[in-house]
């Protein structure tokens, strides 16, 4: 490992998440040098503000450099994939910002904002990484920063409770994959994803299927996948709501991406005929008890966030799904359905936010009658929750087919796909249940209260155009093609 | 041209669910206004394309990567449902005219997903892509959540949801047979045609055609997976109502014909063993017709709720276009889609009467109720109407009903004698039913009666509406027009069901 690191080439590849990490302190900068005497509110907006035009250099910068660099032989790698991915990332942090411009849980909204753009560079790193020792602290700087920004609602108990589980579950699941890592290395004698392919392929040794395990628990954590969801349904109720919408985006697509490199670096391609049987079979463990129990538990939610929590969970499982089946094709209809998933749910979270902020609460009853007090309000969740459940012509209904098509297509004599596909779908029929109950409320039922919701015109326009945005995906799946190859 | 069908549906429901809430009569106004355009559109292309065995109408790349295209076509069977959807669109709308009458009605959004619904009902019937028409198939199931959900009646919101998870589980089932036979068939097409041709094994046609056709039957109102039917179409407003019967359950029987038995016809196979003398899917299928023929007819005998006599007749109806598909011969198809449009006049025109023209102003479908009012005399018109679309329903030779129930039943008497009999037995319960619905309806003399036991006068009701008197003519119209001359329809039934996998017409040989 006597590789002489070259800064330049450092410099080239990390400068998207070197411009976040400037923009971070200047927020910083800013907001505690000129603006400790303005309103509230100004600073939260200006913070935010610097934050999005952040991203939109990081993403310019990405979109104008599409060229594909490895590091330090290949512990950081961007090809054309990684950088979609990190374009998506970037794209979502900037919408979870915008989203936040009227948020009042903070009085410190500098750092808040600071924080988050540092969490954003440790999905950026997470998703680049091929190197065991880069990937655990590129996901220690995303989960460090996810649990102080959970806790940020410094006046709120549930904040700092929801705080405290991910945090515990958290720091006790990164114990357990560098646990698991450390055995990696001693396995294969290399730390490198790319070379661990080879020298890990066909072994059935115990002390490998301890160490994929210890991994599985690990990555299992971030992607809240059975049996290590357990931190979810809190973390999402308690966070304030721009926080969860991150955890529930950003992070996502950056801990499957992840998963996907994992999977390819621990089992050879499955058409090499020797893949490393003990990881495929927790992947599909942890599919299977995903999609089972997220659906079912949803069923009995009556809290809007904990609901989309347990969907969350649901929604890991079809992606795991795809990332067992290792193949190219589904490594990208599994990216393709993080990003859209998790755009979809920022969406959703902004809703929610909104409501929050005009009836104190996020159970069902909170949203009734909102189709009269805010129609264009109402058709955004309306769009969220049905591409949620997966109905066409809205995205999500897209990236499930996708996805699901790509699985049975996988080289594959083994009879697991077409099984789990069916508990996928039969599952997804029952999702529908628990998001209509939302949309009824949304519709149906009448609300004594039919004051106008007030909305914040940054807001709704941003909603409008995530919706839309669902929407001409789902009509032209096709638009994504360019970044992220299909079938 | 019958694209335009589906284009000016959905661009009608969009310009409805941005327009403001006070323009109440505009809206309806200019639903109908795009229902009798699409009508229009569909008369027209059904004129310009007699004689043609099938038209191509558009085929776009759509995601060229995994072969999925945006292919539409309209053979015989599509241009006579495309028909029936025009019809029944026009009639539902009529058929709500009271919506908009009254503040917080919020027509325009009623209106909106009426026409939403409508046209994924269109692009389902003109789709030869199957990606497309799954597509189109689920968007028409979201609205008819809201539409029961919101304007409905008796336990609106439990019918509704159930309905809703009916279909979704349905088209669930349908999926996993899609996604199978696009895997197995190597991922490159998802053309109806195309998939048609390919020869997938047998053992994998016999689970995936069962799958397939039972997810569609759901739809179809299949007993045992009926029980959507009853409760969602007594729940529904009037127009909804009109909907699911008329047009909505043939989007299931035409998902059973189009895709599961002609790209899986050899489901249809024996097993090669039978077990209590069943020996094959189709028999399987076939004896769930017959007892849905029978035990729907049996159920609309005992009914209280004059809705629910309709809605249980609709399943026996539905029974009958099963079987009828299931003979594997021309003419019992042939009669099973006469009997699809036959169904969705008729079935509307019922519902129509029950729950717009006698509820609206009586408040209430109780039989017994109903029996007071002496409405033969109270309402001579509905009372008319009644007895002409019962008539027709239950099968009187001179409307639609008899040709097409013939048609079935000659084919299943080839096929299945025993079926066709007990069928037969099921029409005539139909008979039944409708006559002691029609009675105590309309011409009980049971007399209300005052404290003092003296007759109270027969009430007035408002008088007849405009809109009712053109939907009912344009209904019965039409079914005494085909029952007259069916070949109008016929003649382009039959080539595109001649046009069908071999198999599939063999009667089961």
């Amino acid at each position: 490992m006597n590789i002489l690191v070259n800064y330049s080439s450092l410099f080239a590849i990390t400068l998207p998440e070197t411009i976040l990490e400037v923009v971070s302190l200047l927020v910083l900068v800013v907001d505690l040098a000129w603006l400790r005497k303005t309103a509230q509110a100004t600073r939260m907006a200006t913070a935010c503000m610097l934050g999005v035009a952040g991203s939109v250099l990081a993403i310019l910068w990405l979109i104008a450099h599409p060229a594909s660099m490895s590091f330090a032989g290949g512990a950081l790698v961007v090809t054309p994939l990684v950088a979609a991915v990190q374009i998506g990332i970037v794209l979502l942090t900037a919408l979870v910002l915008l989203l936040s411009i009227k948020a009042e849980f903070s009085r410190n909204p500098g750092e808040f904002v600071a924080i988050v753009l540092l969490a954003t560079t440790g999905m950026m790193l997470v998703v680049a990484a091929r190197d065991l020792l880069i990937i655990f602290v590129a996901l220690e700087l995303l989960s460090l920063s996810l649990y102080a920004l959970t806790a940020f609602a410094k006046n709120s108990a549930q904040s700092a409770e929801a705080a405290l589980k991910y945090y515990l579950f958290g720091g006790m699941s990164a114990a357990l994959m560098l646990f698991g890592f450390s055995y990696l290395y001693g396995l294969t004698g290399t730390t490198n994803l790319s070379q661990m392919t080879y020298a890990l392929s066909g072994s059935q040794l115990p002390l490998a299927v301890v160490a994929l395990v210890l991994v599985a628990a690990g990555l299992g954590f971030k992607i809240a996948a059975v049996p290590f969801h357990l931190w979810t349904p809190d973390t999402y109720q308690g966070a304030p709501a721009p926080v969860a919408a991150l955890i529930a985006s950003g992070s996502k697509v950056a801990s499957f991406a992840l998963l996907v490199a994992v999977t390819d670096g621990i089992v050879a391609s499955p058409s090499s005929g020797s893949g490393n049987r003990t990881w495929i079979v927790l992947l599909i463990a942890m599919a299977a008890g995903s999609i089972v129990l997220g659906n079912l538990a949803a069923l009995a939610q009556t809290s809007v966030r904990r609901l989309l929590a347990y969907s969350a969970i649901a929604h890991a499982g079809y992606m795991l799904l795809g990332i067992a089946a290792n193949t190219p094709v589904s490594g990208a209809a599994v990216i393709y359905y993080a990003l859209t998933y998790a755009l979809t749910t920022v969406g959703a979270f902004g809703v929610i936010a909104i409501v929050e902020r005009a009836t104190g609460s996020d159970r069902f009853d909170a949203f009734a009658g909102l189709s009269k007090r805010n129609p264009l309000l109402a058709a955004t969740m309306l769009v969220f929750l049905l591409s949620l459940a997966g109905i066409p012509p809205l995205v999500g209904f897209w990236a499930k087919f996708n996805l699901f098509a790509a699985v049975l297509r996988a080289p594959n004599t083994a009879s697991w796909p077409l099984a789990l596909v069916v508990v996928a779908l039969a599952a997804s029929a029952v999702s529908l249940y628990y998001y209509l109950q939302v949309l009824k409320r949304v519709y149906v039922v009448k609300s004594a209260n039919t004051e106008p919701m007030p909305v914040s015109l940054v807001e709704l326009a941003t909603l409008a155009a995530i919706a839309l945005a669902v929407l001409l995906l789902g009509i032209f799946p096709g638009l994504l093609s360019a970044w992220i190859p299909l079938g | 041209m019958l694209a335009f069908t589906i284009y000016l549906s959905f661009a009608g429901a969009l310009l409805l669910a941005i327009m403001p809430r006070a323009w109440a009569r505009a809206a309806r106004v200019f639903a109908l206004l795009v229902a009798v355009a699409g009508f229009a559109v569909g008369v027209a292309g059904f004129i310009q394309s007699r004689g043609q065995a099938s038209d191509a109408i558009a085929d776009l790349a759509w995601v060229p990567q995994m072969g999925i295209h945006y292919t539409l076509a309209a053979d015989g069977i599509s241009r006579v449902l495309v028909l029936l959807t025009g019809l029944a669109a026009v009639a539902g709308i009529l058929f709500s005219w009271n919506i908009g009458d009254a503040e917080g009605d919020r027509a325009n959004e009623f209106f909106a997903f009426f026409l939403a619904l409508i046209g994924g009902v269109y692009g389902v019937f003109l789709s030869v892509d199957l990606f497309l028409l799954f597509v189109f198939y689920e968007i028409a199931i979201v609205p008819k959540y809201f539409l029961i959900a919101i304007w409905g009646s008796t336990r609106r919101e439990y019918a509704a949801m159930k309905l809703a998870l009916y279909s979704f589980a349905g088209s669930a089932m349908v999926l996993i047979g899609l996604l199978a036979a696009y895997a197995q068939a190597g991922g490159h097409t998802m053309n109806l045609q195309a998939l048609a041709q390919y020869p997938f094994p047998v053992s994998f046609q016999m689970w995936a055609f069962p799958l397939v056709f039972t997810g569609f039957a759901i739809l179809a109102g299949m007993w045992p997976f009926h029980t959507w039917a009853p409760t969602g179409h007594v729940a529904a407003p009037t127009a909804a109502s009109m909907l699911l019967a008329g047009v909505v359950m043939k989007l299931g029987a035409y998902g059973c014909l189009r895709v599961a038995m002609t790209m899986f016809p050899h489901g249809l196979d024996p097993w090669g063993f039978s077990l209590l003398g069943i020996g094959s899917w189709r028999t399987v299928f076939a004896l769930f017709a017959v007892i849905g023929i029978l035990y729907g007819a049996a159920v609309a005998l005992v009914q209280n709720d004059f809705k629910f006599v309709i809605g249980y007749s609709s399943v026996s109806h539905m029974g009958l276009v099963m079987l009828g598909l299931l003979t594997l011969t021309q003419i019992g198809i042939d009669g099973a889609v006469l009997q699809m449009f036959s169904h969705g006049i008729l079935a509307g025109l019922l519902f129509a009467t029950v729950g717009r023209i006698v509820y609206v102003r009586t408040h209430t479908r109780d039989l017994g109720g109903l029996s007071k009012l002496q409405l033969g005399k109270a309402m001579p018109f509905a009372a008319a109407v009644f007895v002409i679309a019962g008539m027709a329903s239950m099968g009187l030779p001179g409307f639609s009903g008899f040709i097409a129930e013939v048609q079935v039943l000659i084919g299943a008497w080839r096929s299945f004698p025993w079926f066709a009999t007990v069928a037969g037995v099921g029409i005539v319960v139909g008979v039944a039913y409708t006559w002691r619905a029609m009675q105590r309806a309309f011409f009980s003399d049971v007399k209300m009666l005052d404290t003092q036991g003296v007759a109270v006068p027969v009430p007035e009701y408002g008088p007849v509406t405009w809109p009712e008197i053109a939907g009912t003519i344009l209904l019965a119209g039409t079914s005494l027009l085909i029952g007259l001359y069916p070949r109008l329809l016929l003649d382009v039934i039959s080539p595109a069901v001649q046009a069908l996998p071999h198999a599939l017409l063999t009667g089961g040989r």
